[in-house]
């Protein structure tokens, strides 16, 4: 019952045959020593229901045993700037707006040794080396203030001063003076939002700054946060030119003092938007040292690989998609990794979390001792399924930190449940290659076009502009997709160019979501608009047909055929399939229709040409039709008493010659490997494949 | 003294989870597991996988922290482990230990 003694990451979560792989580990076991081995991943842990995993280990320059040690994490975000000469009397100002005031000691601005903190109280302070003069009036909660401190070294006088900006509910001002310690000067870097500690940064603040500024008689700057937005910079905006940056990617394009709800997109008026949000559990970079480099053998399959760390207790899978070698021959068809969806729910903790989190659910949260290690560290960062420490969503998944989901084991979900379609090719024989969402990101936006097939596996919920193009694009082509999950192409996400391995997600105005984006903030700090899909005008269903309708994850169902299913343009899929009832079985939930479901809509973008084959029934009182389908509260709205809560199989054809067939349901692909592979399920997506190979055209009908 | 959340009498709702805790539930059955998994009745209650095939019971602590887990019994199921924690809850809101044949 033991959790992992070790954990890594890995630099990018995609590579290719020939590329050099760093492996950053972090040691937890007292006796420091660890196994590494690469390993193609083919199935994971599937339940009873399954084969359960399979692993073949690869050799290469990583395995054997290794010495290492543990590696700290620097979590939490400041803004720093590093030129700042020695300083007589120093003046500071800023604009505060706390979220966890009274939670310890939160620095504002810090130079050294003399510090404007928020103190234990949640009042402010001027420290100068330890010794404090506080206003002794905590600051409240979510509301603007303009802070003032003074300290002069030659006297040791010193002035603290906080005053409520103007609003309906102000509070007083609060201010006190005397004297501090003589002959201590401030000196750089400023740290704004922290301060310095031995070890790094420390004293993280939790809320809202702004226009923080520092006069000195040899100095001054004035930072401007609403200069730099999406950028890893703070621009000194008195013309000085006392540059700073941002560290660990706090919330950039947030409302500021001046907002007043007039203004939307910050692009349009900056001023508004003046903020930086910081928290003390932002993470953007772990900053481990490489304990590992090795180089991908030149012959290697595409695939689903592990870097697979051992010490105490279970194994730590650091999972990455190797995809083929730029300008080599391609398979027929590829497998687009979900690796954007798996970062949006890397090291999800609330299901760890007190709450009513089973009423959603339909069953008890499950987790295993993994997930456990990460409860036990919450340096790794949370999910953009969580919410910080002071209530606000997590609004960025970052690739640079151990990724606690990115495993063949553990929770039947994402990256373990999409290896069943990994072990169903290989059981059929069928070759493929496997790309990554990553990659069609960031390297290539052609990646699509060699294939004649591209198939998803069971959940590609987040996606991006650029990805969501390139799908279009290859549709356009004459391309041939298999949308083989549910609740795909739901949120928009975004690629923040200041940070590789970033991404940001706004959960704005609509949805079934785990937090909801603040007034005023529904615009990614790129400028893009945020939200569902759906929402912003580009629905899945006009993509593949079918959208998300509901979720439950007690149990799955199985699918009853339609009349429409007997059309002549969809007998290739039904060929050897007597059956009118499918998918009654699987390892997940015992059904091929369950955890997240999608159905064709019309009047969401549906193609009317489009052939419903096959809707599942009987869902349980588990599932709920999402939210975003209702306008005001309900009854009826779960699964057996509401007819639109079904999971659609969609077939049509594309004006280019190609099609598309849409399954409806995550749990789907847990059902291919049923009876040894020879069941209706697997059937279906054979004859599927074998025609969407055949490069005759499909006609429109 | 308040009367229970939960009609102890109600052994068949009890009998109708036991035989299947996942899926289709009975309205009545459904509005009894809707009391014992809100927020004040589910004891932060979760399943715990600490090896494969095995499961125990587990408490969610404040702020995400590592959860509790009870060791005392440990399940071959998810099902077996459902039953527990239906047992527990049971036994709280209904004032009495559940004793089905």
């Amino acid at each position: 019952m033991k959790t992992p003694g070790v954990v890594g990451y890995l630099d990018s979560l995609y590579a290719s045959p020939g590329d050099d792989v760093t492996v950053r580990v972090s040691v937890l076991d007292p006796a420091r020593r660890y196994r590494a081995e690469l390993v193609r991943l083919i199935c994971g842990e599937t339940g009873p229901g399954g084969p359960g995993p399979k692993e073949e280990p690869i050799p290469s320059g990583l395995a054997g045993e290794h010495e290492g040690r543990e590696q700290p994490v620097p979590i939490g975000s400041y803004a720093i700037v590093d030129d700042i000469p020695p300083l007589d009397t120093v003046e500071l100002s800023l604009l505060v707006w706390p979220t966890l005031p009274g939670r310890g000691t939160q620095a504002l601005m810090a130079l050294g040794p003399v510090r404007l903190v928020l103190d234990d109280a949640g009042a402010v302070a001027i420290v100068v080396d330890g010794e404090a003069i506080s206003t002794r009036t905590p600051l409240r909660r979510r509301a603007w203030y303009r802070v003032e401190a003074r300290y002069d070294p030659a006297t040791g006088s010193a002035s603290i001063r906080s005053t409520s900006l103007p609003g309906p509910h102000m509070d007083r001002i609060a201010e006190a003076d005397g004297k501090l310690r003589t002959g201590v000067r401030g000196t750089g870097p400023l740290l704004i939002a922290a301060a310095a500690g031995p070890d790094g940064a420390t004293d993280h603040f939790n809320g809202k700054l702004e226009a923080p500024a520092l006069r000195s008689s040899n100095l001054m700057a004035e930072w401007d946060f609403s200069r730099g937005i999406g950028a890893a910079r703070v621009e000194d905006g008195s013309g000085h030119g006392l540059h700073g940056r941002t560290v660990n990617a706090p919330k950039r394009a947030v409302t500021g003092a001046r907002w007043d709800g007039s203004v939307h997109d910050w692009r349009s008026d900056p001023s508004h938007y003046g903020a930086i949000h910081f928290h003390a559990d932002d993470l953007y970079d772990a900053g481990w040292e490489a304990s590992l480099r090795f180089r991908l053998p030149e012959i290697l399959r595409s695939g689903y690989y592990a870097v697979k760390l051992q010490a105490s207790g279970p194994p730590f899978h650091v999972g990455f998609i190797v995809s083929p070698k730029r300008g080599s021959p391609r398979a027929q068809v590829a497998v687009l990794a979900s690796t954007v969806t798996y970062l949006a729910y890397a090291n999800y903790r609330r299901r760890m979390s007190p709450g009513p989190f089973e009423l959603t659910m339909g069953a008890l949260p499950t987790v295993d001792m993994t997930d456990v290690l990460l409860a036990e560290h919450p340096e790794f960062g949370s999910s953009t399924y969580d919410l910080h420490k002071d209530g606000f969503g997590v609004g960025h998944a970052s690739a640079r930190r151990p990724l606690f989901n990115m495993r063949p084991t553990g929770r039947f979900w994402n990256f373990a449940m999409d290896l069943c379609l990994i072990d169903w090719l290989e059981a059929q024989g069928i070759a493929y290659d496997v790309i990554s969402e990553h990659e069609l990101q960031e390297r290539d936006g052609e990646l699509l076009t060699p294939y004649r097939v591209v198939l998803t596996p069971s959940h590609p919920e987040y996606f991006s502009l650029e990805m969501l193009t390139a799908l279009e694009a290859y549709l356009g082509a004459g391309g041939r997709f298999m949308y083989l999950g549910g609740n795909g192409f739901y949120w928009r996400v975004s690629f923040d160019p200041a940070h590789p391995g970033l991404i940001e997600l706004r959960r704005a105005e609509d949805g079934t979501r785990a937090w909801a984006e603040q007034p005023g903030q529904y615009y990614h700090a790129t400028g893009e608009y945020g939200g569902l899909w759906r929402r912003i005008g580009r629905p899945p269903n006009a993509l593949v047909g079918i959208g998300f309708i509901a979720q439950g994850f007690d149990a799955s169902t199985y699918y009853r055929r339609t009349l429409a299913s007997r059309d002549p343009r969809a007998a290739f899929l039904f060929s050897g399939i007597e059956e009118d009832v499918i998918g009654d079985f699987g390892a997940w939930g015992g059904g091929a229709a369950g955890l997240e479901i999608d159905c064709y809509d019309a009047s969401l973008g549906s193609p009317p040409h489009a052939l419903v084959v096959a809707s599942s029934e009987d869902h349980s009182n588990a599932f709920l039709l999402v939210n975003e389908e209702m306008l005001s509260n309900s009854r009826g709205v779960d699964g057996t008493l509401n007819s639109r809560i079904k999971a659609d199989i969609v077939f049509f054809e594309t004006p280019a010659g190609g099609a598309v067939l849409s399954t409806g349901s995550i749990a789907f692909v847990a059902s291919l490997a049923q009876d040894s592979y020879g069941n209706n399920i697997s059937r279906l997506i054979r004859n599927a494949l074998d025609r969407f190979l055949d490069p005759a055209p499909f006609k429109l009908p | 003294m308040s009367l229970p959340a939960i009609d102890p009498r109600r052994l068949d709702l009890a009998a109708e989870f036991r035989a299947r805790p996942f899926g289709r539930h009975s309205p009545e059955l459904q509005a009894l597991l809707d009391i014992m998994r809100r927020a004040e009745n589910c004891q932060d209650l979760l399943l715990v996988s600490v090896a494969r095939g095995r499961w125990v019971l587990g408490e969610r602590q404040p702020d995400g922290k590592p959860p509790r887990l009870f060791h005392a019994q440990v399940f071959e199921s998810r099902e077996a482990g459902e039953w527990a924690a239906f047992r527990r809850r049971w036994q709280t809101l209904a004032g009495r230990e559940l004793e089905l044949p």
